[in-house]
C-alpha cells in the first residue's frame, strides 16, 4: 500500500511538472525556441504572489488571478523586445540572451528577497486530504494540481485545434516564413506564444510555491524538469508532456523512498533511459529532437 | 589571359607582431615567482584558469557550433579525478592534473553519445541535465566525500612555497599549451574542416568533412582542457565539494567572457577575462549586483556587438595576433 | 494606372545578388507572365514583390503608393498575396484549415470556402485530410485557393505547372482564367512557355536577374524568347 501512495503521488507531481513542461514545449514548437530562463519566471512568479499575499493579503490562488497576466505581459513585451530580435540568427544567440536573463533574473530576485526560503499558504488547503479507501489518502491540493494541469491542457489543445491563433500557431511552426506568407504577423504571433507560455509558467510557479518552499535558486531545477519530461513524452505532443511529467514524477517519488537523496538523480536516470533506448520519446510527433 | 597569381598568406604585421609580444608575456609570467608574491601568482593562475575554460567553450560554441551549458561537468569531473587519483591512487598531485583531464575526456565520451542526440537549444539543456546527474552521483557518493566533499591531503608533505610555485608553474604551463594547441589545430587541416562545419554542415558533407567525427573530437579535446583546468583550479584551492566544482557559475562566467570578449576568434577570451577579473575588482562588494550585471552585458552583447570587444577592434583597425584564417590575394586585372 | 510598378528592383540573399535593377509594371486586370531559365530569379522576383526579402521602399509602389521592405502580412493586407513556388501546404493543418489560413487577414471580397470548394471540388470532398496526404496537383488546387481565401487584387503565382501532367495543368490554368475573368490582377511565373503565352497579355523574360525581353505574346517569335532565355 505504501508503494501505491507513492506512485499516487507520483503521477500528481507529473500534472505540476507537465504544467511546467507545457509553457516549455509550446514556444519550442511555435519558434524552436529554448528558453532558459522558464523555469526562472516561474519562481519570479511565485515570488510576485509572496509581494501580493502581503500587500492585498488574498489566497495566493486569488493572486494567481493578478499575477498569470502580469507575466503574460512580461512576456510578450520580452519576446517584442528583445527574443524576435535573435531569431533567424542561428540558436547561440537565443541561448545565451536566455542564459543571461535567467542569471539576471535569479540575482534580481536574491537581491530582493535575500537568499531565505518562502512558501505560500492556502490556508490549509494543502495539508487537507481524501481519504480513498484502503488506507489510501490522497492530498487535496496535489489533486487539485493535477485537475488544473489536464484542464489547462485540455484549453490548450482546444485553442491550438481550433481557433485562428491555434491555426496561425500550427501554421507557422509547420513553416514560417509561408505562414508570413499568409498574412500571419510573425512577431505579433511569438509575442502571443510567450505570454502564454509564461502565464502557464506562473500558474505551475504558483502552485509549486504552495506545494513546497522555494528560493531565489529553484528555476534551473524547473527548467530542467520540464525539459525532462517535455523530452521522455515525446516533441510535439501535449498529452506526451503529461505523460512525461507522470513519468518523471513517478521516477522522483519511487527514488526518494529508496533513499532521500536519491528522487531527483532518479528522475535525471529515468530521462537518460528514455533519450538512449527511444530518443523521440514516447509519443513524439517529430523524429528528430531538433532545435 | 594575363598571368595573374593567387596569394594565399597566412601571417601579417599585426599577427608577427603579435607573436612578439606573446613570447615576451610569457617571460615575464616566468619570471613571476621571482616576484615572491604569493597573492598574484594564485591570481594568474585563477586568470589562467578562466581563460583555459573560456577558449575550450570558444572552441566548442564557436567553432564547432556545439552550444554546451554543462561544460561545469567537467571541472567537477576533473577536480574529483585530482582527489581520487592524488589521495586514493597516489599519483603525484602534479602529475595527476593531466592525468584528471584525460579522465574527464573518458567520461566525455559516453556523455557525448548521449547529449549528441539533441541539437541546438536542447543540445543545450541536455548537457546542463548530465552535469546535474553527475553532481547527484557524486554528491549520494560517501567515498568521494557526498555533499560536503574533500580536501586534496597529498600536498601536506610540500611545504607551501613548493606546492604553490609547483601549481603556478603547472598553470603556465596548461595556459601556453591550451592557446598554442587550439591555435595550432584552428590553423591546420582539421582546423579548417571544423570551421567549414560550423558555417555549414550540410556543404562541409558534401565536401568530405566527416561531421560527426569533428564535433565529436572537439568535444572530447574540450572536457580535456575543461577537466585538467579543473583539477587544476581544485589544486590551487586544495578543498572540493559539489555544489561548488559543478556549479552553473563556472559556465556563466565563461559565456560572460567569451560573449564580451569575441566569440570565434582566439584573442576574444583573452580580452573577455581581462575585462572579466576588472569587473570583479571593481564590484567586489555588491555581490549580487555583479551577477546582475554580468547577465546584462552578455544579454545587451549579444544583441548589439555579437562579436564581442575584440571583434569591434579586429575589424576597424583589420588586426588580428592569433590568424586563423588565411588572406587569399586574387592578383586580377581590372575589369574591362 | 499600373496596379503593380516595379522600378529598377536589386535584390540579395546575404552577399549574393539575385536580381539586377528588375523594372516591371502590371495594370488592373491584366495578366501578366514572366518567364526564363532555372536560376534567373523568377521566383526571387515574386517573393521579392511578396515582402519576402529586403527591398527599398520606392522600389516596390501599389497602387500608386510606395510597399517596397513591408513585412508580408502588412502586404496581404493591401492585397498582394502570393501561391508560392511548391505549394508549401502546411502538413499539420488540414485541407480546410490551410484555407482557412488564407483568410487569415479577413480581407473583404467574394471568395469564401464555398466559393473555393465550388471551383475545385476535389478540395470539398477532402476538407478534412491532412493538407499534404493530397496528389501534386491537389496540393496545387489548395495553394491556389488558399490564396484566394485573402480575397486578393494582385495574385502572384510561382510556377504552378511543376512536376504535374499536362491534364492537370491545363486545369488549374483554366481555373485561373475563372479568377481573371472576376478582375483579379494576375502576376505569373511559368516554366512552360506555349502555356503561358496562350493566357497572358504581356510577357517579360528573365535572365540572370534582369529583364532581358519584354513584349506582346504576338510579337514574341521563338528565336526572340530563345535568344532572352539563353543570351545572344
Amino acid at each position: 500500500m505504501a508503494w501505491l501512495d507513492t506512485i499516487v503521488q507520483g503521477v500528481l507531481l507529473g500534472g505540476l511538472y507537465a504544467l511546467f513542461a507545457t509553457g516549455l514545449s509550446l514556444i519550442f514548437g511555435v519558434m524552436r525556441l529554448v528558453n532558459l530562463a522558464h523555469g526562472d519566471f516561474s519562481i519570479l512568479a511565485a515570488f510576485l504572489a509572496v509581494v501580493a499575499v502581503q500587500a492585498l493579503d488574498v489566497n495566493p490562488l486569488l493572486a494567481l488571478v493578478l499575477v498569470a497576466p502580469i507575466m503574460a505581459l512580461v512576456g510578450y513585451t520580452l519576446q517584442r523586445l528583445v527574443l524576435n530580435r535573435l531569431l533567424g540568427r542561428g540558436i547561440l544567440p537565443a541561448v545565451l540572451v536566455t542564459f543571461g536573463l535567467s542569471i539576471v533574473i535569479q540575482n534580481g530576485l536574491l537581491e530582493t528577497f535575500s537568499a531565505d526560503s518562502h512558501r505560500l499558504n492556502p490556508g490549509g488547503l494543502e495539508t487537507a486530504s481524501l481519504a480513498l479507501g484502503g488506507g489510501l489518502a490522497v492530498g487535496w491540493f496535489p489533486l487539485l494540481t493535477f485537475a488544473v494541469a489536464v484542464l489547462l491542457l485540455v484549453g490548450l489543445q482546444l485553442l491550438i485545434g481550433r481557433t485562428a491563433l491555434g491555426r496561425a500557431f500550427r501554421a507557422a511552426s509547420d513553416d514560417g516564413e509561408t505562414a508570413a506568407l499568409m498574412g500571419i504577423d510573425q512577431g505579433r504571433l511569438y509575442g502571443l506564444a510567450m505570454a502564454l507560455s509564461l502565464a502557464i509558467v506562473a500558474v505551475a510557479g504558483i502552485f509549486l510555491g504552495i506545494r513546497t518552499t522555494f528560493s531565489f535558486a529553484s528555476g534551473p531545477d524547473r527548467l530542467l524538469f520540464a525539459f525532462e519530461a517535455v523530452i521522455i513524452g515525446g516533441l510535439g505532443s501535449l498529452w506526451g508532456t503529461l505523460v512525461g511529467g507522470v513519468i518523471l514524477g513517478v521516477a522522483q517519488t519511487t527514488g526518494a523512498r529508496l533513499s532521500p537523496g536519491w528522487g531527483v538523480l532518479a528522475g535525471h536516470l529515468v530521462f537518460l533511459a528514455v533519450l538512449l533506448l527511444r530518443p523521440s520519446g514516447l509519443f513524439a510527433k517529430s523524429r528528430r529532437v531538433d532545435s | 589571359m594575363s598571368g595573374s597569381a593567387t596569394i594565399v598568406e597566412r601571417t601579417t604585421p599585426a599577427s608577427r607582431a603579435g607573436l612578439v609580444a606573446a613570447v615576451l608575456l610569457v617571460a615575464a609570467l616566468i619570471a613571476l615567482p621571482w616576484t615572491r608574491d604569493a597573492g598574484l601568482m594564485r591570481m594568474v593562475v585563477e586568470f589562467i584558469a578562466l581563460l583555459v575554460l573560456a577558449q575550450m567553450w570558444n572552441l566548442l560554441a564557436g567553432y564547432a557550433g556545439l552550444v554546451s551549458i554543462g561544460q561545469q561537468a567537467y571541472v567537477g569531473l576533473g577536480g574529483y579525478a585530482l582527489m581520487v587519483l592524488a589521495d586514493d591512487l597516489a599519483v603525484n598531485p602534479f602529475l595527476a592534473v593531466p592525468l584528471a583531464g584525460l579522465v574527464a575526456a573518458a567520461l566525455a565520451l559516453p556523455t557525448a553519445a548521449l547529449v549528441f542526440r539533441f541539437s541546438g537549444g536542447y543540445f543545450a539543456v541536455g548537457t546542463w541535465a548530465v552535469a546535474e546527474v553527475y553532481r547527484l552521483l557524486i554528491a549520494n557518493t560517501s567515498a568521494l566525500g557526498r555533499g560536503t566533499g574533500r580536501t586534496l591531503k597529498a600536498v601536506f608533505p610540500l611545504a607551501r612555497e613548493t606546492r604553490e610555485l609547483a601549481t603556478y608553474a603547472l598553470a603556465v604551463a596548461l595556459g601556453v599549451a591550451a592557446v598554442v594547441v587550439v591555435y595550432l589545430y584552428l590553423r591546420s587541416r582539421l582546423g579548417l574542416g571544423l570551421m567549414a562545419v560550423r558555417d555549414s554542415e550540410p556543404a562541409s558533407q558534401s565536401l568530405g568533412v566527416d561531421v560527426g567525427r569533428t564535433k565529436l573530437a572537439v568535444y572530447l579535446i574540450a572536457a580535456f582542457g575543461t577537466g585538467t583546468t579543473g583539477a587544476l583550479i581544485y589544486l590551487n584551492l586544495l578543498r572540493i565539494s559539489p555544489d561548488a566544482a559543478f556549479s552553473i557559475n563556472w559556465t556563466a562566467y565563461t559565456i560572460f567572457i567569451v560573449v564580451i570578449g569575441g566569440l570565434g576568434t582566439l584573442e576574444g577570451p583573452i580580452v573577455g577575462t581581462v575585462v572579466f577579473f576588472l569587473l570583479r575588482e571593481l564590484l567586489a562588494d555588491y555581490g549580487s549586483w555583479y551577477m546582475i550585471l554580468l547577465g546584462a552585458l552578455a544579454v545587451v552583447a549579444m544583441m548589439r556587438f555579437p562579436q564581442g570587444l575584440w571583434g569591434l577592434v579586429a575589424e576597424r583597425w583589420d588586426v588580428r595576433f592569433f590568424p586563423v584564417q588565411r588572406r587569399v590575394h586574387l592578383d586580377a586585372p581590372p575589369r574591362a | 494606372m499600373s496596379l503593380l510598378d516595379v522600378r529598377a528592383l536589386s535584390a540579395f540573399y546575404g552577399d549574393f545578388q539575385a536580381l539586377f535593377g528588375v523594372t516591371l509594371e502590371v495594370a488592373e486586370g491584366e495578366t501578366v507572365a514572366v518567364i526564363g531559365a532555372n536560376g534567373a530569379g523568377k521566383s526571387t522576383f515574386l517573393r521579392a514583390v511578396a515582402g519576402a526579402l529586403p527591398v527599398p521602399a520606392e522600389a516596390v509602389a501599389f497602387d500608386g503608393r510606395p510597399v517596397g521592405g513591408r513585412p508580408s502580412h502588412a502586404l496581404v493586407d493591401l492585397g498582394i498575396v502570393l501561391v508560392p513556388e511548391g505549394r508549401k501546404i502546411f502538413p499539420s493543418l488540414s485541407v480546410e484549415e490551410n484555407l482557412q489560413v488564407g483568410a487569415h487577414r479577413r480581407r473583404p471580397g467574394p471568395w469564401t470556402l464555398e466559393r473555393v470548394y465550388r471551383l475545385f471540388p476535389v478540395l470539398g470532398e477532402r476538407r478534412t485530410q491532412p493538407g499534404t496526404n493530397l496528389s501534386g496537383g491537389e496540393q496545387q488546387m489548395l495553394a491556389i485557393g488558399r490564396g484566394l481565401m485573402a480575397n486578393p487584387r494582385l495574385l502572384l503565382v510561382d510556377e504552378i505547372s511543376l512536376g504535374l501532367a499536362p491534364v492537370v495543368v491545363q486545369q488549374l490554368y483554366r481555373t485561373l482564367e475563372a479568377v481573371r475573368a472576376e478582375g483579379t490582377t494576375l502576376l505569373v511565373v511559368e516554366q512552360d512557355v506555349s502555356r503561358v503565352l496562350a493566357v497572358a497579355q504581356r510577357v517579360y523574360c528573365f535572365r540572370k536577374g534582369s529583364v532581358s525581353l519584354q513584349d506582346v505574346p504576338a510579337r514574341l517569335t521563338r528565336e526572340r524568347i530563345a535568344a532572352a532565355y539563353f543570351g545572344a
